[in-house]
């Protein structure tokens, strides 16, 4: 493997650090959703790239899984985005104020 | 020494995760978006990783890509195209894109994982297979079950409840 851990672990502080500015800069709903999948992505190469100088498959496995729940965290998100879209006509979160005290 | 395939690798999934984020058209962001989500398969793949990178395929670029890009067709046009964003707090967020970076990216150079290499050989996919039938069983269940019920929340959440949805009159 020509390629060493430190770099692919430089990649995915750069996502992290991407999706972070997502979610501190958008107030679109949808974006915001776009910045959490970056962040999973960067955990999940992490894992891989850890799990790549272990002599099991745990890393792997646990990726899969990871990638897993991602999937039902999308699903549940996209649904939430299509709910508050149709209470508010809006993916702006600074117009979904109902629960706000 | 990193290879060509990735630098490519890298220009692509940052680049892309950068327009997924600022491109103005929210169709054109979940198009990049497919971009960093296949990117980051190309890197399992380069880390000896087929099966985990198949898989990334397969249920983000193939289903999670694609269902956004439906989320996002439902959105009225004039709400696709406008950017939503406090200017003040533009700054603010990319300084503290910078602070994570430079600190997190400092602490893993300084770190010892610059020294750590590698002689095993890459893990055959079917020891996964066996793993999740054997040692990760209930883990594997329960994903299953977690996936169902989120999906059937989806279902539930995203139901119309304004609308007759009875066509038995029809």
């Amino acid at each position: 493997m020509t390629n060493e851990l430190i770099d692919f672990t430089l990649v995915s502080v750069a996502l992290l650090g991407i999706g972070i500015y997502g979610l501190a800069v958008k107030r679109n709903f949808i974006r915001m959703l776009f910045a959490v999948e970056i962040i999973i992505n960067a955990a999940n190469l992490s894992l891989v790239a850890f799990g790549r100088f272990l002599p099991h498959s745990g890393g792997q496995t646990l990726a899969l899984f990871s990638i897993a729940i991602a999937a039902a965290e999308v699903a549940v998100g996209l649904s939430l985005i299509i709910v508050a879209y149709r209470m508010y006509q809006n993916v702006d979160i600074a117009d979904f104020r109902s629960l706000k005290g | 020494m990193a290879d060509a395939a990735f630098l490519a690798l890298t220009v692509i999934t940052i680049g892309s995760a950068i327009a997924a984020l600022e491109l103005r058209s929210l169709i054109y962001g979940s198009i990049a978006l497919m971009g960093t989500l296949g990117g980051i398969a190309g890197f399992f793949f380069l880390l000896d990783a087929p099966f985990v990178a198949l898989f990334q395929l397969a249920v983000y670029v193939g289903s999670i890509a694609v269902l956004i890009l439906f989320t996002v067709m439902l959105v009225k046009r004039e709400l696709i195209f406008k950017k939503i964003e406090d200017k003040r707090r533009k700054f603010a967020g990319i300084g503290l894109m910078m602070v994570v970076m430079v600190a997190l990216g400092a602490v893993f150079l300084d770190s010892g994982i610059k020294t750590i290499t590698t002689d095993e050989p890459p893990v055959d996919f079917r020891d996964i297979g066996t793993d999740f039938v054997t040692y990760y069983w209930p883990a594997l269940i329960l994903m299953g079950l977690i996936l169902a019920g989120s999906v059937t929340g989806a279902l539930v959440l995203a139901k119309r409840e304004d609308v007759e949805n009875d066509q038995r009159t029809n």
